[in-house]
């Protein structure tokens, strides 16, 4: 494996695998009367929240404590960054301060790539702008992985804002690594440019794309994102991608619905649905702690990596 | 890179395996079989070398030290002898076994118990648990290499608490294994006590720690290694001792 956590990209097959078969064994953890391991002791995490994130932030905390890495929490909010500090000298700032692991989540595209150059422990993306949020994608491979039992040729249909999304783009990648075959689904105006050279296919049709699907995503509008107006109207959009119970009954009988949430209940999936046994949602929070406690195992359990030389 | 054409040389020593590589790289189309390729080049590293990258390399080393196949010290009867020893000292030491739940340590610990439990059942009559029980994020030299992969942990529906556990393996060396699984159960609950039970003692420990049960005590030199297989890991049950030299 890479010493940072940038991209789903980045995974080969065998990484991915690795990370979601210890998952799988780390998911005990959850069950014990002692919620703890001692593999991370004296270890230092630092979450670096540039955005606002309850789940992911919490996510990582929970997974690092789990671990018994010390954990620092970091939030642009009422931090140095109000006072113009830069990304840069942020980053030194948490190398001085030896941090084994930094998870940043960054409202610019690149941030933590950019990041994996100051520091040198390892850098987990948590989410950059609209390009990549791995850990996310590893969650949703692995709550499909349980539910279905396999993730080979899996048909997958990744459904609404696309082009703000960076849950679509890292689970694209990653579910193509795995073997699945994934199908976007959204309004022209909402996906990216260049989407025909993702390795998936597109469709406009939400309703004819649910009979041959196994997994449904739902992805969140992301009306903060939105400068201009990609759908006439919120109505419009939930009539034609919004997933209700009318179109939950067009998919398989064994189909799962998810979501990363938050969700627009109402706007792209209809509460109903979202509170159906079908759904995923929350079993995908409690899968987040041991995918990512999986993450920080392999990344920071092992022996310390040859220090190489950092560019300052 | 001597040690690694040693496999090559243990097909066959001397002239006869000359031949057969001779032969071999006739019809590679290298040159005709040189029959110098003996003692002066053995004297000489550096042609060796030269004669590797012909793809000759074997016949320069025949002779030089046939590795000693490593020596089986217990085979498959054995084995099941000791086991079933093992089993009768549990059931002494522990009353009939009651309130046993035996613990494999992976990877080859965990069919022991397995054995381990199947003849505690059939002597008391009575279903003895055995489970596995992963150390890993527990050990403390995982910083020495690079993360490993998780074995499985699989505590019997009976749990552990107030049970007497009696944590399975197939060698006894420095104890740290031991150790780690101490901590890796304290964290599962609270035994009534822990036993160790192991297939063999090789001895060398680097912590204060013994075992309850031993199947065969094997003095043994720290360059040695041991090595237990298994049918169900291994497809065959052996305990071999070899030196480094073989490995």
């Amino acid at each position: 494996m890479n010493r940072h956590l940038i991209s789903a990209g980045d995974l080969s097959r065998d990484d991915a695998l690795l990370i979601l078969d210890t998952a799988e064994e780390l998911s005990q953890v959850a069950d014990r009367p002692i919620r703890k391991l001692p593999t991370l002791r004296g270890r230092t995490v630092v979450n670096l929240f540039y955005e606002d994130s309850t789940r992911t932030r919490i996510s990582f905390e929970a997974a690092a404590k789990r671990l018994s890495a010390d954990v620092i929490n970091f939030s642009a909010k009422g931090s140095s960054v109000a006072k113009g500090e830069s990304l840069k000298d942020t980053a030194l700032t948490l190398e001085a301060m030896g941090a084994d692991a930094v998870v940043i989540r960054h409202q610019a595209s690149g941030a933590p790539h950019r990041l994996s150059h100051w520091v040198r422990g390892s850098v987990v993306n948590a989410g950059d702008g609209t390009h990549e949020h791995p850990t996310q994608a590893l969650l949703d491979a692995f709550t499909m992985r349980r539910r279905l039992g396999r993730l080979d040729g899996l048909r997958v249909a990744i459904v609404g804002d696309v082009l703000h999304s960076r849950v679509a783009r890292s689970n694209v990648l990653l579910l193509r690594t795995l073997g699945a075959d994934v199908t976007l689904v959204a309004p022209p105006t909402l996906l990216p440019v260049a989407v025909s050279s993702w390795p998936c296919e597109v469709s406009y049709d939400f309703s004819a794309t649910l009979p041959k699907t196994d997994v449904v995503m739902m992805l969140r509008v992301q009306a903060e994102r939105m400068s201009a107006a990609y759908f006439p109207t919120v109505r419009e959009y939930s009539r034609r991608y919004g997933l209700d119970a009318t179109r939950l009954a067009l998919l398989p009988d064994h189909a799962i619905v998810m979501h990363p949430g938050p969700m627009n209940r109402g706007v792209e999936i209809a509460a109903e649905v979202a509170d159906s046994p079908r759904s995923t949602i929350v079993e995908q929070v409690a899968n987040g702690v041991s995918v990512r406690m999986a993450v920080l195992y392999l990344l920071l359990g092992g022996a310390e990596l040859a220090t190489t030389e950092v560019s300052r | 890179m001597t040690h690694a054409l040693q496999p090559g040389t243990a097909d066959g020593a001397g002239p006869p395996a000359e031949n057969a590589a001779a032969e071999v790289a006739g019809t590679a189309g290298a040159t005709a079989a040189d029959p110098a390729a003996g003692d002066p080049a053995m004297a000489n590293p550096a042609m060796a070398n030269a004669a590797t990258s012909d793809g000759r390399s074997e016949p320069l080393l025949v002779d030089k030290e046939p590795p000693p196949a490593g020596k089986t010290v217990l085979v498959a009867d054995e084995i099941g002898r000791a086991l079933t020893r093992v089993a009768h000292e549990i059931l002494e030491r522990t009353n009939g076994a009651e309130d046993v739940v035996l613990l494999g340590i992976p990877t080859r610990g965990v069919p022991l118990a397995r054995r381990l439990a199947a003849r505690l059942t059939k002597v008391e009559g009575r279903a003895v648990p055995s489970g596995s029980l992963d150390i890993t994020m527990y050990r403390d030299d995982l910083r020495l290499r690079p993360a490993r992969t998780l074995g499985h942990t699989v505590v019997p529906a009976s749990g552990i608490d107030d049970k007497i556990v009696v944590l399975v393996d197939d060698v006894l060396y420095s104890g740290r294994t031991v150790r780690a699984a101490l901590d890796a159960l304290s964290d599962l609950g609270r035994p009534r006590a822990v036993q160790l039970a192991v297939l063999v003692d090789r001895g060398h420990r680097e912590l204060p720690i013994r075992a309850d049960y031993v199947g065969k005590n094997l003095p043994t030199s720290q360059r040695e290694l041991v090595q237990v297989q298994l049918t169900e890991t291994d497809g065959q049950d052996a305990v071999i001792l070899s030196t480094e030299a073989d490995r």
